[in-house]
């Protein structure tokens, strides 16, 4: 079968991370508390998560005296995200048949 | 694991909402459309009254200060639709749990408001230099490339509005005489038009 379940969007936080970040040249970090509506820790870990898988990297800035995390996706990162897709999209195939 | 249907509706539903401001209010619309309708009435009945052939030449001297009073009531007209249009968003987005300021409603104002701002100078600088007859198409033409700039961050209709503007824009500015009417078209009844549908639509 085509595509890969990749194991990292197992999660429906990080599935909704990369969401974004397939469509938004970057999302900051509070951005992203707000519209996933989670909590700092969780965030933090997943994010930590997929950096790790190298799917997303990260750029730290000041804005006045605060810190402003971005994050962006990386050309692995929108690679496995779009085989996790083609994995899904044969999946329904499959079933319709 | 998740069904895959559930699970495509997901990624699609975080790309949507991470991208385009879905909670501009219909009603909004409708209630801006009357603010201008309303508007109107008044500019048509001081700058033609008692005459009221549609479409002969304006003789501004008839009153004094009417051009400020037509600024006034186009400021008015203006504060009141964005503040209407803003209550009236925050309130639904409250309704469908939905943050308010998001990056995508950021840039959906700031996509919106720049050819806006711009084009609202602009017309103050014709107007002080005494070019009337251009101003109403100047509004309309602005407007609608901010409506099909800011269209990418919101409900994809709203390019319709936009075109519609353009057009109305550009047909009043080749008959000078009709600017009043164009303009109640393009800001009153469109309008009305466009957020009815889009409260049949989204809102209910």
């Amino acid at each position: 079968m085509k595509g890969n379940y990749d194991k990292a969007f197992e999660n429906v936080v990080r599935l909704r991370v990369m969401s974004i970040l397939m469509v938004n040249e970057d999302f900051d970090f509070n951005s992203f508390k707000e519209i996933l509506e989670v909590t700092d820790g969780n965030l933090a870990s997943h994010l930590k998560n997929l950096e790790k898988a190298e799917y997303i990297s990260v750029n730290k800035s000041f804005v006045g005296r605060k810190t402003m995390t971005t994050y962006k996706a990386t050309s692995q990162g929108k690679k496995a995200f779009e085989d996790h897709l083609e994995f899904l999209e044969n999946l329904i195939k499959e079933n319709k048949i | 694991m998740r069904k895959p249907e559930q699970e495509l509706a997901e990624i699609k539903a975080m790309m949507e909402r991470s991208t385009r401001f879905l909670s501009l209010s219909g009603l909004s619309g409708i209630l801006a459309g009357t603010y201008a309708l309303i508007a109107a009435g008044l500019a048509y009945a001081w700058v033609y009254f008692p005459e009221m052939p549609y479409g002969s030449n304006i003789s501004a001297n008839r009153q004094e200060n009417i051009l400020e009073k037509l600024l006034l009531a186009g400021a008015i007209v203006l504060l009141l639709s964005i503040g209407t249009a803003w209550f009236m968003s925050q309130s639904k987005s409250k309704k469908k749990a939905h943050k308010f300021w998001t990056p995508a409603s950021k840039r959906f104002i700031q996509a919106l408001f720049i050819p806006v701002v711009v084009g609202g100078i602009f017309c103050l600088a014709l107007l002080s230099r005494g070019h009337f007859g251009i101003v109403a198409p100047a509004t309309l033409i602005f407007y609608g490339l901010g409506l099909l700039n800011a269209s990418t961050y919101t409900l994809n209709e709203i390019k319709y509005l936009g075109y519609c503007q353009l057009v109305l824009g550009v047909i009043s500015a080749f008959f000078p005489g009709y600017g009043l009417i164009l303009w109640s078209i393009g800001f009153g009844v469109l309008h009305i038009i466009y957020g009815s549908m889009m409260y049949y639509k989204y809102d209910r």
